[in-house]
């Protein structure tokens, strides 16, 4: 299932720059808003799950290679931090539906831990 | 008695996120420009360039407390001040020993350098500084303290790694003897966001990571420029005062 399809199931809202969804698919997926938490359990080409809005977020999506950030319940996102996942090629989708809805959707879909 | 102008939350170039500007001798000459007479240094989860800032400031009238900003298992930010250097690096061999054995990735996180006194390079620190220690919030305030040390939650106020947001409360288990707020909420006016702050003394830190951000609107009025005479001063006794003292923050440095 690729990511196009995931954000029209969810109806999410990408607010970085926009590329072709459908040649990328999410491997598994994670759900935590403890940082160091995400660095040790998210695996490469997964989706994170989180309402954590701030710039820290940036490098660990980059340094784990992770094929989007989805931020729940509508969190403020800076300028800053999309222009810096910009930079850095990270996508970020939004939403205001609550982290648990998204993981459920997810689950439904078929999106896996691993 | 003396009044001390105080900026006690500084990093240095050892912090990933400090710019390459934060070494000794202008991390000093910045502070007395700005009247500051005292700092502490902070890195996060580091102390390796204490003793150079100590150094740099030798003789010059500006007193550098040995300090580190821990990120404890929660998430929060605490800064951990020091009476002597002694106390801290035994306070760091705790929290090496409770480091994820990560390695730093500079082009993400930024570059770790330890300097001279003088800003000359050393070495790098390659370990991952900006993560989460395993130390509890309750451990690092016993440990902490009976280190002889002062624990202070860090920009309380910030959703990033304060502890309002991470923790949701204050626990009146804590021997708290001050909380920091973020140079966005003057003190006056976080009691008034945040009732639970009320009754603790609350400081304002510039959360230095480049000279120009340099607040120093603490002022203490003490009988020696030290952590004992600090901690006095935050309870008002003995004839030590605390205030929150803005305008200094508006002081432009005379170059």
């Amino acid at each position: 299932m690729n990511l196009q399809t995931i954000m029209d199931e969810l109806g999410l809202t990408c607010l970085t720059q926009g590329r072709n969804f459908t040649t990328i698919t999410p491997t598994s997926g994670y759900a935590s808003d403890l940082l160091s938490c995400v660095m040790a359990g998210a695996k490469s080409d997964g989706l994170w799950v989180t309402l954590q809005a701030h710039l820290n977020i940036i490098a660990i999506a980059a340094l784990l290679e992770l094929s989007a950030i989805i931020i729940t319940e509508n969190a403020q996102v800076e300028p800053a931090v999309v222009q810096k996942a910009n930079e850095q090629g990270v996508t970020l989708l939004a939403t205001p539906l609550s982290t648990f809805e998204v993981v459920g959707k997810l689950w439904a879909l078929g999106l896996r831990a691993d | 008695m003396q009044t001390l102008r105080a900026e006690l939350h500084v990093h240095t170039v050892l912090s990933p996120c400090a710019e390459v500007e934060m070494i000794p001798p202008l991390i000093v000459q910045e502070a007395l420009e700005r009247a500051i007479t005292l700092i502490a240094i902070t890195d996060h989860n580091a102390s390796a360039n204490v003793a150079a800032v100590q150094a740099a400031a030798a003789g010059s009238g500006l007193t550098v407390l040995p300090g580190m900003e821990l990120q404890t298992q929660e998430e929060v930010h605490v800064l951990c001040l020091f009476e002597t250097l002694e106390q801290l690096l035994a306070w760091q061999e705790v929290v090496d020993r409770h480091l994820p054995a990560l390695e730093n990735n500079p082009d993400l996180f930024g570059e770790q350098f330890v300097v001279d006194a003088s800003g000359d390079f050393i070495c790098r620190d390659t370990r991952l500084l900006l993560t989460s220690s395993t130390l509890s919030i309750d451990v690092v305030f016993e440990q902490v303290q009976a280190m002889g040390g002062l624990v202070i939650p860090a920009h309380v106020d910030r959703k990033a790694f304060g502890l309002l947001t991470n923790l949701g409360f204050i626990s009146p288990d804590w021997p708290l003897e001050a909380l920091e707020v973020s140079r966005h909420l003057k003190p006056t006016e976080a009691v008034l966001k945040f009732p639970q702050l009320a009754g603790y003394p609350i400081i304002q830190g510039g959360d230095v990571h480049r000279l120009e951000e340099y607040m120093g609107v603490s002022e203490f009025n003490v009988a020696a420029p030290s952590l004992a005479e600090l901690r006095l001063a935050l309870r008002q006794q003995s004839g030590r005062s605390y205030q929150y003292q803005p305008g200094a923050d508006n002081l432009q440095p005379t170059k």
